[in-house]
């Protein structure tokens, strides 16, 4: 069975603030809090925590992967569905190298400042996003 | 008696004063459309994220006591009330009616020994309120949607704070006073309990009985564990909430402005016909005056 609609689910990727992509896909690969899943039609049903990652969707044998990152969230994943919600997503080809290496030093900074339990979470948990962005751009990790 | 004159002036004023107002309508009536068609396309992930809170809260163990969020600190003192008003006026009697319903609120807390705490999302409930709870108000946020639309970072940031908060112990109980957007016409001031989250019930409903449709499926597999899922998806639901609230009650303020700019600008066209009546009046009046007087001068010759 070659049939596109066959070997499709229907995917979507939901922001607070409206829906950023609703479209059939063949494959997605999940960036899930505990490992990567890569999620085909007729998966179990499944529901994950998304760690700050890239999103790859290919929407038909042998076609691109659209690459996407998430700044975190969760996956409901079924059968024929799967939705992440995302506070934060965005192309990982919008991602500006240069900004991210600059913000990173910034958080750096910020982070040997900071006082309080409170403002040191927030800082940290920005430093883990733009770290992430950043393997997302250059292909290889940050820590 | 007023001077013809005067009666012109009036007539001048309350015009302009009747196209300024039918502007305000109309720009009301164009952000409301945006402000609604924000709120429709925030539905989806507000729905999703309730489903999945459902389907959590299904598979976890009966013996399971969840999250402080679900269960509550166990005491009832300290109540917190995060109030969502507008920043500006002119529109009817939103603020007022939000203002009223959030000081009855406060006053039942205070009186059955509860301490109350207040963080004001807008301006106007803020002035309204430090008039009597000044010492009760910890934080306000205004500018929230200044730019025409309503960010979900406006929501995090207060939700953040309200989190830091909550594990500081600042409080046990956190209320959310808003104006709740039924239609054009009606908002209605509301109180919904944030923390401890009480599941709404419906929706699970909707989703037992979807899946009793749909028949037997395979369980839900969670990773991780469905708690610890659990104790980071009420966080976000809590900020879902709150932006679901700001958009309400920014949908609901301006279709209270518009209501009342239209009824402002009725009610100008009423006076201007009552003084253009009594400026006529006035007139005749005037010239009858002065025939008269021409009249038993030339007799008076």
């Amino acid at each position: 069975m070659t049939d596109a609609a066959v070997n499709t689910f229907s995917f979507k990727l939901v922001s607070p603030e409206k829906i950023l992509m609703d479209e059939p896909a063949m494959q997605v690969v999940v960036p899930g809090e505990e490992g990567d899943l890569g999620v085909l039609k007729g998966h179990s049903p499944f529901v994950v925590t998304v760690r700050p990652g890239v999103v790859s969707i290919t929407k038909e044998q042998g076609g691109e992967e659209q690459k996407i990152f998430v700044a975190g969230g969760f996956a409901d994943i079924s059968a024929e569905n799967c939705t992440i919600l995302a506070e934060e997503a965005i192309a990982v080809a919008d991602l500006n190298q240069e900004e991210l290496e600059k913000k990173l030093t910034d958080l750096k900074e910020d982070l040997g400042m900071v006082s309080g339990e409170h403002d040191k979470k927030r800082v940290e948990n920005a430093l883990k996003i733009v770290k992430a962005k950043l393997s997302a751009v250059t292909g290889h990790l940050h820590v | 008696m007023p001077s013809l004159k005067d009666y012109r002036d009036r007539i001048a004023s309350v015009k302009s004063t009747r196209k300024i107002t039918s502007a305000m309508k109309m720009v009301a009536a164009s952000k409301l459309k945006k402000a609604q068609s924000q709120a429709e396309a925030s539905q989806p992930y507000a729905t999703a994220m309730a489903e999945m809170l459902a389907r959590v809260a299904a598979s976890l163990p009966a013996d399971f006591a969840g999250p402080k969020m679900l269960v509550g600190t166990g005491a009832d003192k300290t109540h917190l009330l995060i109030v969502v008003s507008s920043d500006r006026g002119l529109c009817g009697g939103f603020n007022g009616n939000l203002a009223r319903r959030t000081r009855k609120e406060i006053l039942a807390l205070k009186e059955a020994g509860k301490d109350v705490k207040i963080i004001c999302a807008g301006r106007k409930v803020f002035d309204i309120l430090k008039l009597e709870f000044s010492k009760d108000i910890i934080k306000t946020y205004t500018g929230i949607g200044q730019k025409g639309r309503i960010d979900f970072s406006s929501a995090r940031e207060i939700t953040d704070f309200v989190l830091n908060q909550f594990e500081d112990g600042a409080f046990d109980v956190c209320t959310l006073m808003y104006n709740e957007f039924k239609n054009v016409l009606t908002q209605t001031p509301s109180a919904q309990q944030l923390i401890p989250f009480k599941m709404p019930e419906t929706a699970s409903d909707e989703a037992e009985s979807k899946a009793a449709e749909a028949g037997p499926v395979a369980p839900y597999g969670f990773e991780p564990e469905e708690s610890v899922i659990l104790g980071q998806l009420l966080p976000r639901n809590l900020g879902v909430q709150l932006f679901r609230a700001l958009l309400d009650s920014a949908a609901g303020e301006q279709a209270a402005r518009m209501t009342a700019m239209d009824n402002a600008t009725r009610n100008a066209g009423d006076m201007i016909n009552d003084l253009s009546i009594q400026y006529n009046r006035a007139r005749q009046a005037f010239i009858t005056k002065e025939l008269i007087e021409i009249i038993s001068g030339a007799e008076a010759v």
